[in-house]
Formats: structure tokens, sequence, C-alpha cells
């Protein structure tokens, strides 16, 4: 079998996640990042440790894997002394005051458990917090789901998104050898292709290219779709092109893999965010969702997310979750207890989950704010440019159109500081740092082409 | 983005996958996963399910694999208890870095390598927190997948299933060696050091640090010498699986003896350290995996690749367990309160241990119940048989295994006179 190709997505467009999944079933080359181009001598390189003169270590000839691009920024930027410095790579949410934040409907759910003393912490099954999962499917399909009413779900708890997408993609498909040495690399009948997504020209979606790379796209194909707030370009479909591309992949037999990781953080409305996923369900059809509560429950580090499967029918639910327990057991064994009892806690309490939605939309707009003051701000300077993107665009992050000339520019004389693609994050940016990021778009964009 | 479509399957595939006709099927209606089978369910996990089930007021739950208490019931430690008063409402909860909380991996070494290990020191050591011990384990397999690509693991017969679970979804191909010696109900050494010897120059073998799990069975110190020596001339690689570091002796420095041997003797080695048992910690999923190295240089790239192989899997782990497991490390007295504890949790199981066979030696049974209190650790290998075991769950409503596994954890003062005495009439001989 030949080993598999990818067609780097258009470097703008890269989609960091799906790089990392890709990654993993691929032949990587560690040097390989999301800016440049497919790498097809996918090779492992060995350069010696001093251990490895002479060594009997079985390690000798490991290279070390390189540097995470993102983590990369921030470190840089915690090196930095300026007064003036801004980080807008991190991908976590920030406050005005630029701290982190941990919701109050969180602390409350926190406190119930420790006050509680009969709560244990024995294993969970290997599909997780029974609770978690009916509450998880109901938040993303809606409690009035056909799906649901009909048992057709299959859902299981997984490590946030990451980990949904990882155990519905072994379950699609086992995980396929691998090793280091170009020979051994076989992949065993899994093949990773890209299609058209971000114009970058327009800073917007690539519709005709979409629709394009999708109709020929081999019947029985698997597509991932990010449900809402697409990372990292911010570019999301129309409802109008939701529906179009849910009838193409129909007619096609594609079958949908959602990845929701920003319901209501996007507009502000779980629901809302939620429609491209509803009208998939809505056509009786069948398709996975990667669910995370990481940005818009702020749990990040507790890693909470589910995997659900809508099954053609319920029987088939049944079996598709104990195959799932299968990929699980052998990985985890079961997942981790503590977020998702906190997501249940308030998922469950009517009180709870209206806290929570406000404190939701409060997050989801004031990342809205910021992106009309920059875009306002941008205006008033007259920086030469459209940057109606900046407001067009969705989430967290906005696809600046700025090359990576701009951006060590922007780096080095302003301490912004961004990845290279032009990627920033919107929930790093305050009022009071508005101005000094538009100075330095605004410098970097006439200086330099 | 990107599409995912398949090809021609391998033979590699599971049962589970959809083989490549079903691709064909178009009409909505149909389902792309109607081929799916239903899978078998867990041996150990049905046990609980079958005994949560059953009506009886007498039921005996001895399949558990969880501590505990007296009463039955489950325990959350004092100090663990403590240390999430101190998390909630204080601690924010943004990602751990890729390769996890770097104090909890610090305290995680210096347990499973010596306060004062020079390895610690010279920076030897390449660690990642994992998903407790499963998660170090799997890491470990991905690993050698890897990187080692043409290696194999050698697994004790028996073991715990999941053992065999991880390395094949690993792909890593398995062997087994002689462990158990089911005449005496311990250890076949001599068995075991040849398989040692027969294995090919620089095998990989996984080894139970203490407590071996399903047997209870362990080598001696000497045994242990023996082993890591032989190892030496035959450059074989030690895997440790520690689950039940302190919860086997009551002393973790003791259960801790058998690496530290093998650090003696100049192996490099890999661990997996567990919290689940020894914190009660379980659902926390909270555990360590470790690899040393020749030098600082090769931890860091070795460091380097594991956090590669975690990430496509969940990105970076859990925070809450390793928030209570460097609070409850890092502060003296909540140490010194979990040594405690965790010497509380053995000495109840060794006490009981002791009781479950004085019962069936007060019960005049003929047979020999030393192996009781030779064994250690959660687990008891008792000697029964599947069909001993389906009487003793269809009359006398006690579950365990049915490799005679018995959990001590679930025996209590107010059960042992009942299990023994069901013991000893489905046992006894005609």
């Amino acid at each position: 079998m030949a080993p598999a190709n990818v067609r780097a997505a258009q470097a703008p467009s890269a989609d960091r996640r799906l790089s990392t999944l890709v990654r993993h079933l691929l032949p990587s080359s560690p040097r390989r990042t999301a800016a440049t181009a497919a790498d097809t001598s996918a090779t492992l390189e060995s350069f010696p440790t001093m251990a490895s003169q002479g060594s009997s270590s079985v390690f000798a000839a490991l290279a070390q894997a390189p540097e995470d691009p993102i983590l990369g920024v921030t470190v840089a930027y915690n090196k930095d002394p300026s007064p003036v410095k801004v980080n807008l790579g991190v991908g976590a949410y920030r406050t005005e005051e630029g701290k982190p934040l941990v919701l109050k409907v969180v602390r409350r759910a926190e406190q119930m458990l420790i006050n509680n003393p009969s709560r244990v912490k024995e294993y969970l099954p290997i599909t997780g917090l029974a609770e978690f999962n009916k509450l998880s499917a109901k938040l993303i399909f809606g409690a009035d789901s056909p799906a649901i009413q009909e048992n057709r779900v299959a859902t299981v708890q997984c490590l946030s998104g990451t980990g949904s997408l990882r155990v519905g993609a072994h379950y699609l498909h086992p995980q396929p050898t691998w090793g280091n040495h170009p020979k051994v690399f076989t992949l065993s009948g899994l093949t990773v292709r890209s299609y058209r997504y971000y114009d970058p020209a327009t800073r917007g979606l690539d519709f005709k290219g979409l629709l394009e790379d999708l109709s020929s796209a081999p019947s029985g194909s698997i597509v991932l779709l990010h449900a809402c707030a697409h990372n990292p370009t911010g570019v999301d479909p129309t409802i109008d092109q939701w529906e179009q591309i849910r009838q193409l992949m129909r007619s096609k037999s594609l079958l949908p893999f959602f990845d929701s990781a920003y319901q209501g953080f996007a507009s502000g409305s779980l629901d809302k965010d939620a429609r491209s996923v509803r009208m998939f369900v809505a056509d009786g059809g069948e398709l996975l969702m990667a669910q995370s509560y990481a940005k818009n429950m702020g749990l990040y580090g507790e890693r909470v997310g589910a995997l659900s499967i809508v099954c053609g029918s319920a029987d088939v639910a049944v079996r598709v979750e104990s195959q799932l327990k299968l990929v699980i057991r052998p990985m985890y064994s079961n997942p981790p207890l503590h977020g998702a009892s906190i997501v249940a806690t308030i998922l469950r309490d009517s009180e709870m989950f209206n806290e929570w939605t406000l404190e939701l939309k409060a997050m989801a707009d004031r990342i809205i704010s910021m992106r009309q003051q920059l875009f306002d701000a941008l205006k008033s300077r007259g920086t030469p440019g459209d940057w109606s993107h900046i407001i067009k665009q969705i989430g967290m992050f906005t696809f600046t159109g700025l090359n990576s000339e701009q951006v060590a520019f922007m780096r080095q004389e302003y301490h912004i500081y961004m990845t290279s693609d032009g990627r920033i994050s919107m929930a790093g940016l305050s009022t009071r740092t508005v101005p000094h990021l538009s100075d330095a778009i605004h410098a970097a964009v006439t200086q330099l082409k | 983005m990107a599409t995912l479509s398949r090809a021609a399957s391998s033979a590699a595939r599971r049962p589970a996958l959809l083989p490549p006709r079903l691709l064909a099927a178009r009409a909505m209606a149909s389902s792309l996963f109607g081929h799916v089978e239903p899978a078998p369910k867990d041996p150990i996990l049905g046990v609980t399910e079958a005994f949560l089930a059953d009506p009886s007021p007498d039921k005996v739950n001895v399949g558990v694999g969880a501590y505990r208490d007296d009463n039955g019931q489950p325990v959350v430690l004092s100090c663990v208890r403590e240390a999430e008063r101190r998390i909630a409402g204080n601690l924010n909860m943004e990602y751990l870095p890729m390769g996890g909380s770097i104090k909890m991996i610090e305290e995680s070494l210096k347990l499973a390598y010596g306060e004062d290990s020079g390895f610690i020191k010279d920076k030897r050591i390449a660690a990642v927190q994992a998903l407790s011990g499963t998660g170090a384990c799997r890491l470990f397999a991905d690993f050698q997948k890897r990187f080692l690509p043409d290696s194999q693991i050698y697994i004790p017969t028996p073991t715990w299933s999941n053992h065999h679970n991880i390395w094949r979804d690993a792909q890593v191909p398995q062997k087994t060696f002689t462990y158990y010696h089911p005449e005496s109900r311990g250890l076949d050494f001599s068995g075991l050091m040849n398989n040692i010897k027969n294995a090919p120059d620089g095998s990989f073998f996984l080894l139970h640090a203490c407590a071996h799990n399903p047997t209870g069975v362990d080598p001696t110190e000497e045994q242990w010498r023996e082993i890591s020596h032989q190892f030496k001339v035959k450059k074989h690689f030690p895997f440790f699986d520690m689950a039940y570091q302190g919860f086997a002796s009551g002393d973790p420095e003791r259960d801790a003896k058998a690496i530290r041997i093998f650090l003696e003797d100049g192996h490099q080695i890999g661990c997996a350290q567990s919290y689940a048992k020894n914190m009660g910690l379980y659902g926390q999923r909270a555990g360590c995996l470790s690899i040393l190295c020749e030098d600082e240089m090769q931890a860091v790239a070795v460091k380097s690749q594991l956090q590669q192989i975690a990430r496509p899997m969940y990105s970076n782990p859990p925070v809450h367990g390793a928030l209570v497991v460097s609070i409850i490390l890092n502060d003296p007295e909540l140490k010194s309160l979990w040594l405690k504890e965790v010497k509380g949790m053995a000495d109840r199981i060794i006490g009981m241990r002791k009781a479950l066979k004085e019962n069936l030696e007060k019960l005049g049974s003929p047979l020999s119940w030393d192996h009781i209190t030779n064994q250690i650790g959660m687990f008891c290998y008792s000697g029964m048989t599947p069909e001993q075991v389906d009487r003793l769950t269809n009359e006398y409503h006690i579950y365990m295994t049915r490799n005679g596994r018995i959990s001590m954890a679930g025996v209590t003062t107010g059960n042992v006179a009942c299990l023994a005495n069901a013991i000893h009439e489905v046992t006894k001989p005609n």
C-alpha cells in the first residue's frame, strides 16, 4: 500500500487540531509545521546525543521532537520584559484584565462537590459519567432531538475535544502502524486529504472550492467539519451554505465528523451555535460529534468532552457503544471524574444552567466587542486594506491576513506575540491594549508589504 | 481541513471495522455502522454489574478492584479531602503542559526512584504525567512501537487482562513468560528464569513492581536480585508497572524495592505509576510514566517524544488529580497523613488475609491455605476453578472473577466467616 500523502491545507488555513490528528495518523516529519508545505520525505531524523557515541541505550538514536509552535509564542512572550507586551497566541479566554477566568457557576459546582461527603472517587464506567453523557447529547443535539428520543445516539465521555476526536478516529480506523523507518511506514488503508476552505483573497470562505472538493471525494469518505467558530480562521459557512453542504454530503454518502469546541462561545447562543449540527441530525442521517467544555465552561485542564455517534437505529447505537469501549479501555481505561462531575452538576440544575448561559454570553460578548473595537481602531487610523473580516469572522480567533514578516516586525517593534500565520486570539485583547495592537498593525501594513 | 477516506482494509484491522463493501451502502435509511458486532463484556467489570443486579442481602463482592473499608464502603482519604478543600475556589483550571504537572512528576519520581536519587539530580529521567496506570502503560507501548518498532513485549502469565489489550492496540507483538505456579500457588521461579534466559537478548519485559495482579505472588528480594542479574546478562529492558506502591506492604519504600535493585544494578528502566489505589484517586486518572535515560539530553529528547504521543490522544492530561497528588506530597503534614492512611489500608488487607486463612483452618479444610497470607496486595489467587467460582456465585452470592481471584479489599470482619464457609463448601473433597 502506498504511504499516505498529505496535501497540506493552504498555509493560513491550517487547522492546528486537525494537523495534530493528521500527524498522528500519518508518517510525520518532526520538522513540519503548519506553515510549511507537506513534507513527503517523512522520516524521523536522528542526530546523535552525547550518549549515542558508543552508547548501549536503546534510545540512543532518538531525536528531540520540535517545539510546539504555539507554545513557543507564549515562551517568547514570557521572556519579554516590555511593559507593553501583548500575548495574542493564547488559546484560552482571558478577562479584560488579561487573567484566566473560572466561571462563578463552576466555582459553585466545585463547592457543592466538596461539601457533599458522600461523593467518592471510584472509577467511572469506561463510557464515563452516564448523566454527563445524556446531558451533553441534549446540549448539542437539542432536548427534543429525534435522534435522542429514538435512542439512536451513542455518547461516551472523552478527554475534551482532542480525546473525542481521537476515540472517534480510532473507532473508524484503528491506529496505524508507524515507526521511524520509511520502509516500515504503512497506513492500513487510511488516506487523508484536504479540502479547500479559507480564501486568503477575501479572508472568507472558499465555498466554491469547498463544494468542488467534497463533490470529488470518494463515497463513504469521512469529512471533518467545525460546528462553529472555525479554528484558526474564524470563518464559518452561512446557514444556507451549510444546507448546501449537507445536501451534497448526504447525496454522496460522506460521513460528517463534527468538532464542536465553541458551542455558545461563538455567538453567545448555545442553540444558534449548534444549528449546523442539528441540521444534519434532522435529516435522519448519521454523524460523529466531538464536544468540548474547555472553552465554553472554562474547564480547559480538566479535559472534559464527549464523543457522540448518531446511528441509523437504536440497536446499532448499542453495538457502537460497546465497540467504543474497546477503544477506550486500552487507552486509559475510563475517563477522569472531576470535570465531568462539574458539568453534570451545572447542566442538570436549571438555575445553574441559566447562570452558565449568562456567563457564557458575557465571554462571547467581550470577544465580539474586541472585534468591533479593533476594527474601529484600524478604520480611524486609516490603515490601508479591508479589515471587515475582523468583524465578520467569529469565535476566539481572527485570521488577520498579516504575513510572517509583518508578524515578526510586530513582535520586534511592538512586542505583540502571535503565531506566524497571522492568527490572533481575540481573548488576549482588552480595551486597554486595542490601541497598541492597531498601531502595530498599521505600522506593519504601511511599512512592510 | 481534511477528509479521511478509507481504502482496502488490512489484516490488522479489528472485526469492528466495516468491510470495504459496506462503503457502497447509499440509502440514508441504512446505517454505515450496521455491521458492527456487540463487543464482549469486560471480564472484570462485568462481575460488579452482576453483583449490583443481585437482590440477595447476603451478597459479597470480592471482584471489585477498589479498596473498601471494614464496612464495605469506598473510602476517600482524609489527606485527599483536605487537598481538595485547598483547590476548590482557589486554583484555576488552565491547561497543563503536554507533559503534565511538573510538581506532580517530581514527587512521583521521588517516590519511585528514591527521595535522594542521583538520577533525579542528574535529570536523567524522562517523565510525563499519564492517565493513571493504564495511560502510562499505553504511552510506553506506543513509544515502543514508534521508536523501537522491531521490539516485542514479554508479559507474565497471568497478568491484568488489560495489559494484553494495551500492547495489542499499540500494535507491539506480545509474548508471555512463565510466572505463576498453580501447584504451589506461588512463583514458578525456575520457569521464569528459563524464559528470561531463552528470550532473545534485548527483549522488553513487563514486570509488576509489587503486589502482582491478579496472583498476589511477588518474587522475594533474593529472587529479584537474580532476575536483575540475568537481565543484565541478556541486556533485557525492564518495564515496571507499579500500581500498588505503599498499598502492598504499607511501606512505599519497601514496595519499591524491586525497582531500586534494578537501578542499583545499572539498568535503564521504564516505570508506570498509578495513584488510583494508594491515594484512592481511582476516577481522577492520576499517574506517571518515567523512562531512565543515559543523560539529561537524552531524557529531554525522550520526554519530548512522549509528549508527541500524548498530544494526539488527549493534548494534555487532567489537572485535578495532579493537583491533589502534588498538594499532598509537597506538604510534609499531608504527606505524613497519607503515609499513615495508606498503611492503614494495607494493614486492614493483611489482617483480612490472616482472618480468612484462620477461618478456613478452623472449618477443618484439609487443603493448604498458606498462599492467602503468603500472597500480597489487593488480590489473592485462591486456586479455585471456574466451576467452583460459579458455585460460589450461584449458591452463595459471592462475586469474583472466574480465575479464582479474590479481592481482599472486599473482605470485612462482617463477611469473612461467610466467605470462608462458602469457599470451604465448594472446595472440600467429596
